[in-house]
């Protein structure tokens, strides 16, 4: 629980210098639900299985209602568009991984009340590899997976 | 010096769509230059929105998301004329912020 309380604090102190704790303790929930720290562990394992584990602390499972957009074919590694968008409710955050990457998790958004579940984005691959997308709704984990072959790859090296 | 931030926002009905591009090399720390010596990791780790100072989105991103990153979401409750505040910091601690109306 210490992880999940400590950017709570962080962020009721800011809270309280920013805008003079005008807005007391009634938005104690919104304020949980945004945990704002920068995953550093989680971007620094290897394989998406730990990854999703140091990020979330628990295992997603495949649904259909999550719908990842990538190339069949990525031409240049550098450079590939993924997308996701999911009709799941209560969604809380989406996550990008891939799997051949040195690291697998490429980014990972936290998605507001109000904000619509579905990101855009471009990621590096190395090569070849399956692009898992992590959506975390009513705080359970739902995902799709989708190979990218690479011609050319991204990360250098 | 221009901003590293470019963005378009949209009001279409209840929606604001967010279109966000920044310069930025998101180098990864694995590639080496022409000489040979590697060329340390430079990225962006947070980056966030904020309508009339209330956040919207974040994103916490490592190297692998591309050079010149490029990101798309959308969002309720916006009208014409209201402020988005974007702001990102990379892990050299370098950060840069933009103001913008939502068109």
């Amino acid at each position: 629980m210490t992880a999940k309380n400590l950017p709570l604090t962080r962020r009721l102190i800011l809270q309280g210098i920013g805008s003079a704790a005008l807005i007391g303790f009634g938005d104690l929930p919104a304020l949980a639900a945004a945990n704002d720290k920068y995953p550093q562990e989680a971007f620094k394992q290897k394989s998406d299985a730990d990854a999703i584990k140091s990020l979330y602390g628990k295992t997603a499972e495949a649904s259909d209602k999550v719908k990842l957009d990538a190339p069949e074919i990525a031409e240049n590694g550098a450079v590939v568009p993924v997308s996701v968008t999911t009709t799941l409710t209560a969604v809380t955050s989406i996550s990008f991984f891939v799997s051949e990457n040195p690291s697998a998790l490429a980014a990972s958004y936290l998605i507001f009340e109000g904000t619509v579940p579905s990101v855009a984005n471009r990621l590096k691959m190395q090569k070849t590899s399956n692009v898992t997308a992590i959506v975390e709704a009513g705080g359970k984990l739902y995902s799709a997976t989708k190979e990218v072959k690479v011609t050319v790859g991204g990360c250098g090296g | 010096m221009a901003s590293t931030i470019r963005v378009r926002a949209t009001v279409n009905g209840e929606l604001t769509e967010v279109q966000t591009l920044i310069r930025h090399p998101m180098d990864t720390g694995l590639v080496k230059d022409a000489q040979g010596a590697i060329v340390p990791a430079h990225f962006i780790q947070q980056l966030t929105f904020e309508h009339n100072g209330k956040t919207v989105f974040l994103a916490d991103w490592g190297p692998a998301v591309s050079k010149d990153p490029y990101v798309k979401f959308g969002f309720k409750g916006a009208a014409k004329g209201d402020d988005l505040k974007i702001r990102w910091v990379d892990n050299l601690g370098a950060t840069d912020t933009i103001t913008t109306k939502i068109q």
